[in-house]
């Protein structure tokens, strides 16, 4: 589980909580929008190492079947991966 | 412990942090550790900032928002109603920043230490008040270019140096006190997981570059941070027993001019500066090699 993008993405006045309780991991925006350059993994040169899933501040990273795959709702294109990675499999790429 | 030992699950997700920003990996890596039965208590500062833009709420455990000083005033709370409730197997963890821990939440912090309460806190140092737009905190490192320690011709950046907030929390004598570096992040989790399995008060302080404040390009934050600990300008060490112990020794020092040099907020000091911080930074390595070991 991980904070999740919902389906609804207006409040009205009445729905938004008098107190300060609300669900936790609701999400109702993207970040892909921040991103300048985009990290594409070569899956032939990645070792499912971990490496990339470790550092990446926003946790966008997992391993699946020992290979990198890229949640890209939500990567900023920050490039850490790319520099971390032990195979180089990580190219930055001018494109949203 | 292993990547592959870690919760796949993730409690700091969809935030707006700043791109390539260290303090969120820090947040994210110590939830990781603690996992989904932990409550974080986040004061005022870049994390509550950017996790709880209503209704975009980024953390997929309990968390809440204290005042900018009660961070462990407020832990201890959680901790006492969550024992009083009868819950058991939880952790109580702040994650507040330098100004938060070291220049307001600091009184705090010591009577939580001082009345032994069973929190976790975790200081992510990102060395200014990143969020309001890099003002000067009680961690901002000497020479450090902020917007109220401008560089001009006479005064040249921040004139203090860096409070040592590891060794006044030591001073309390704390059951575990630690420092790590998101440079070196298996270091700072194992850490997490250590400090999460001791009871009594526990402090870890993490540094955290902040691209935007630092001056550096967003994907160079985990190499600026390990080369800060590289070159001897922060050392990984803990506290425990009423012992310090060193645990990283970087043997001969990478160098620092060069890892001053990269940072936009250094870019206006002089060869003289440069030479003052390596002074005080092997006057104080002498100190920690020769007691720390």
């Amino acid at each position: 589980m991980r904070p999740y993008l919902r389906d609804k993405k207006t409040f009205t006045f009445e729905e938004i909580p008098e107190d300060t309780c609300f669900e936790a991991g609701y999400l109702v925006t993207e970040n892909s929008g921040w991103r300048s350059v985009t990290p594409k993994i070569d899956a032939q040169a990645c070792i499912g190492c971990s490496q990339c899933y470790l550092y990446c501040p926003d946790g966008v990273i997992t391993i699946q079947d020992k290979k990198a795959v890229i949640d890209y709702d939500f990567c900023k294109g920050c490039g850490i991966c790319s520099k971390i990675c032990p195979k180089n499999a990580i190219e930055m790429e001018r494109a949203i | 412990m292993r990547a592959d030992q870690l919760d796949k699950n993730e409690y700091f997700y969809g935030h707006k942090a700043c791109a390539g920003c260290g303090g969120s990996l820090a947040v994210r890596a110590a939830l990781k550790v603690l996992g989904e039965r932990s409550i974080a208590v986040l004061p005022a500062g870049c994390m509550s900032a950017v996790g709880f833009n209503f209704p975009q709420l980024c953390f997929g455990n309990n968390a809440i928002i204290s005042m900018f000083a009660g961070t462990a005033s407020m832990l201890t709370g959680v901790e006492a109603g969550m024992r009083r409730r009868g819950y058991k197997d939880f952790h109580a963890v702040g994650l507040a920043g330098d100004g938060g821990t070291a220049d307001i939440g600091i009184q705090a912090l010591s009577g939580a230490i001082d009345r032994g309460d069973d929190i976790l806190y975790i200081c992510y140092d990102n060395e200014a008040y990143m969020n309001t737009g890099i003002q000067k905190s009680g961690l901002t490192p000497y020479g450090a270019r902020t917007t109220t320690t401008p560089a001009g011709r006479n005064i040249r950046g921040n004139i203090r140096p860096k409070k040592n907030m590891f060794e006044i929390v030591a001073a309390h004598d704390i059951p575990y006190a630690a420092t790590a570096t998101v440079g070196y992040i298996n270091d700072f989790i194992d850490k997490v997981e250590k400090a999460s399995k001791i009871r009594g008060t526990k402090f870890i302080h993490v540094i955290a570059p902040c691209p935007t404040g630092w001056g550096i390009p967003v994907s160079d934050t985990i190499e600026v941070a390990r080369e800060m600990a590289d070159c001897g300008l922060w050392y990984l060490a803990e506290y425990e027993n009423g012992k310090f112990t060193l645990d990283r020794d970087p043997g001969e020092f990478k160098s620092a001019e060069a890892h001053l040099r990269r940072q936009g907020r250094f870019k206006h000091l002089t060869d003289e500066d440069i030479d003052l911080i390596i002074k005080s930074r092997d006057e104080k390595w002498e100190k920690i090699r020769r007691e720390w070991k």
